[in-house]
């Protein structure tokens, strides 16, 4: 052996060795978590909320109010940080444990993924916990509960989705404005063609076609949620989408891509305010941002053979509020979740941002808002029949398996629907159950 | 006055050869033992320190641990939150390798190299070369390639969406030649329009890589060539063309690793990869899995195998494309 050899060596096994000391040191980085009696500590906290303007504001005024009667629990509060989606970002923060105590921009969606990383403090187990999620939700909490009965979730405000037209486009089509035939499916692609050949508006409606699994939220869900009389993607590990409503859905929407009615490209801004498209799936917060630029009107989703609107069910839209592992003080976090979600504070959500609280009875519980705000009175009606996602494990991927066999059989017609979807069923029984 | 001794070897003689372990005798046995591990200028070692420690923190440690939990079944938890993490051997490997969807993501990767890589390398040389020359509004066309390249995905997609989308200048301008379903959305034309996209957007770069290179080809060759008679082309093939070699082998290089990793136009441009998967690409595959589904042991057993095939692919470029010279 060389005299150089051993040398060089041992100066590659000093860099080694810093290295495995820079990995040890961020190894390091990750640490803490609750302590058993955080569960009833007291003192400050942060919160994260949405980064839309009008949630800012109410999120704002709630937490000024706290701090004013609270100044030994001060709350702190920022908007959600900028990423490629919320759940992105919290499953991160989760990971590294630096997410706040509560977040006001939870996706149902998400809640069994972040309960499996230990992310999430059963709020089932504060005294008052089941008992205030349920006297406050009524019979709807119930669908945000896990398998196992606990809340993770408190289920705090609904977007149910119906469908928005503009007025004008209707008029330059020929159809009636104030009562479109938009209530069974061939009323509505009778409708559609109209305002296509009549050029009225490029497309009749423009969902989006693109492949993420949230996608079929704004498209097929909704009119499943109706079709089907309120039933979920998945009930008791078994998928429904592959009946008799599912396929009624598929084959709606087929026709609308096959006839052209609806746009399967990527579209760069807002179809609907651009006129691009005359109707649009969306919720109440649509109508601040709609305002003064589309004359609108709403109406339910359609089903097949039409039925009546008070009985008519939607996709919920819903975010809600968790309570993440990382915080300490939780005894504060639960006080100031029950404080934001109170009647009053429910009130100034729905004053500040058009969103529906998630109360049974909206309509009579904010009678004065909606006297005076009337054009959200059928918002609140359908809050109370709102079809929310089915809270299982592999929930994104079981979406994202839908989503796939959506675009090839619906959007782009390279697979037939009962071969798509006979596949997809069977690949999202096996995700439900497993665990 | 001091004698000034001329201790220069004679041509003949043989230098004085230390006897073998003199230093360590000098700087006694602990000293050697230091220099053994630290070298004779222990500064290196903290000049090269953050660079170490960089190259540990953001490319071995997340490589190591990919591979580590690519053979486990692993999901990211809270801090404090222990949970087993079975080793799994090639399950996730064989659950990859056995997925139509992740063999096909690879088919698409490999479609755009087949593109990409060349239309790159020939575009960036030509206009490299064109640009080296002493044409008018030389510096704005510089800068206006180069533009494409600092301007984010993002932004640039809007332009082509406009441009290749249904109703766009281009379907307008091919008239009835136009494919149908569109460019984006049509199942064979999707992976070539995100290869066309990605040239473009990468061109600027490249072309700066070339025109760097061209600078170091000696002036006397072209002088050379001219003499003997050689054309343009002649002289372009005969001169240029092995006179940027190792560049182009750099180019070859960082196309096929950029397209490996291809994500954000598939994203933004194919509506996340479609129309029905026709564009998906392993990275895409990755983020879907690893990050929205909360399966980083399948990302990172897709992330391993890219890797290797990115490291076969370009071994084997080298050696074609100029790997004697670099």
């Amino acid at each position: 052996m060389t005299p150089t050899r051993p040398s060089r060596r041992s100066r590659t096994a000093l860099v080694a060795a810093m290295m495995a000391g820079a990995l040890a040191l961020t190894a390091c980085g990750s640490s803490g978590g609750a302590s058993s009696d955080a569960a009833t500590a007291k003192g400050p906290i942060k919160i994260w909320y949405s980064n839309n303007a009008t949630e800012i504001a109410w999120g704002k005024q709630v937490v000024e109010a706290w701090n004013t009667a609270n100044p030994d629990q001060t709350v702190t509060a920022e908007e959600l940080p900028a990423g490629k989606s919320s759940e992105e970002v919290i499953g991160a923060a989760i990971t590294a444990g630096t997410e706040p105590c509560l977040i006001y921009n939870t996706s149902p969606a998400a809640v069994p993924g972040f309960q499996k990383q230990g992310g999430l403090i059963d709020l089932s187990s504060f005294a008052d916990g089941t008992s205030y999620i349920e006297s406050r939700s009524g019979d709807a909490a119930k669908q945000y509960a896990s398998p196992d009965g606990h809340y993770f979730q408190l289920p705090w405000k609904s977007n149910p989705v119906m469908i928005f037209y503009n007025k004008a486009v209707m008029t330059a089509a020929g159809v009636d404005p104030e009562n479109p035939p938009l209530a069974t499916y061939d009323e509505f692609l009778a409708t559609a063609k109209k305002i296509v050949d009549s050029k009225a508006a490029p497309y009749a409606i423009y969902p989006s076609p693109s492949s993420q699994f949230y996608q079929s939220w704004f498209d097929f869900y909704p009119l499943f949620a109706a079709e089907s009389k309120g039933k979920q993607l998945v009930i008791d590990g078994t998928s429904q989408f592959n009946g008799p409503e599912g396929l009624a859905v598929n084959e709606f929407w087929q026709q609308i891509y096959t006839d052209k009615l609806a746009g399967n490209e990527a579209y760069n801004g807002d179809s609907f305010a651009d006129a691009k498209a005359a109707m649009a799936i969306v919720g109440p917060w649509a109508i601040s941002v709609y305002d003064g630029k589309v004359d609108w009107g709403v109406v339910p989703v359609p089903t097949s053979a039409g039925m009546p609107a008070d009985e008519i069910n939607t996709f919920s839209d819903a975010k809600n509020v968790a309570m993440y592992a990382a915080c300490t003080n939780q005894g504060t976090a639960w006080d100031f979740l029950k404080f934001s979600t109170s009647k009053e504070q429910d009130g100034q959500l729905l004053t500040l941002t058009g969103q529906m609280p998630q109360r049974p009875d909206l309509p009579t519980t904010y009678a004065e808002y909606f006297a005076a705000n009337p054009s959200y009175t059928l918002f609140a009606e359908q809050a109370a029949r709102t079809v929310e996602v089915p809270n299982v494990q592999n929930s994104v991927e079981i979406w994202q398996t839908f989503r796939d066999a959506y675009s090839s059989s619906v959007i782009f017609g390279t697979n037939d629907i009962p071969t798509a979807m006979s596949a997809a069923a069977t690949t999202i029984d096996g995700l439900a159950k497993a665990p | 006055m001091t004698a000034i001794v001329d201790r220069r070897p004679d041509p003949g003689e043989q230098p004085e050869v230390p006897a073998a372990g003199s230093a360590e005798k000098r700087s006694g046995h602990r000293g050697g033992l230091r220099t053994r591990i630290i070298g004779k200028q222990p500064i290196g070692i903290l000049l090269v320190a953050p660079y170490a420690v960089f190259i540990a923190v953001v490319f071995a440690f997340p490589l190591g641990f990919a591979i580590w939990m690519s053979f486990h079944d692993y999901y990211f938890t809270a801090p404090g939150v222990t949970v087993p993490h079975p080793f799994v051997g090639f399950d996730n490997y064989i659950a990859v390798l056995s997925n139509p969807d992740v063999l096909a993501s690879f088919v698409h990767v490999a479609i755009f190299l087949v593109i990409n890589v060349p239309l790159t390398v020939g575009l960036s040389l030509v206009l490299a070369v064109a640009l080296n020359q002493a044409i008018r509004g030389r510096t704005f066309f510089r800068a206006a390639y180069y533009v494409p390249y600092v301007t984010a995905s993002v932004a640039v997609v809007g332009v082509w969406l406009f441009l290749f989308g249904t109703d766009g200048l281009v379907n307008q301008i091919l008239g009835p030649l136009a494919p149908d379903p569109s460019w984006l959305v049509n199942s064979t034309w999707a992976m070539p329009s995100i290869a066309l996209f990605v040239t473009w957007k990468q061109l600027g770069f490249f072309i700066l890589l070339y025109l760097a290179a061209l600078q170091n080809v000696p002036k006397e060759l072209y002088e050379s060539a001219s003499v003997d008679g050689a054309g343009s082309w002649t002289t372009f093939r005969s001169v240029t063309v092995p006179g940027v070699r190792p560049a182009s082998a750099l180019v070859v290089l960082l196309a096929i690793v950029t397209g490996a990793n291809l994500f954000t136009e598939p994203y933004l441009l194919t509506n996340g990869g479609g129309p029905d998967g026709a564009s998906t690409t392993p990275v895409l595959l990755m983020y879907q899995q690893g990050i929205e589904q909360g399966k980083p042991d399948i990302a990172s057993a897709i992330g391993v195998v890219l890797v290797i095939v990115v490291l076969i692919i370009a071994l084997a470029s080298r050696r074609f494309a100029g790997g004697r010279e670099s």
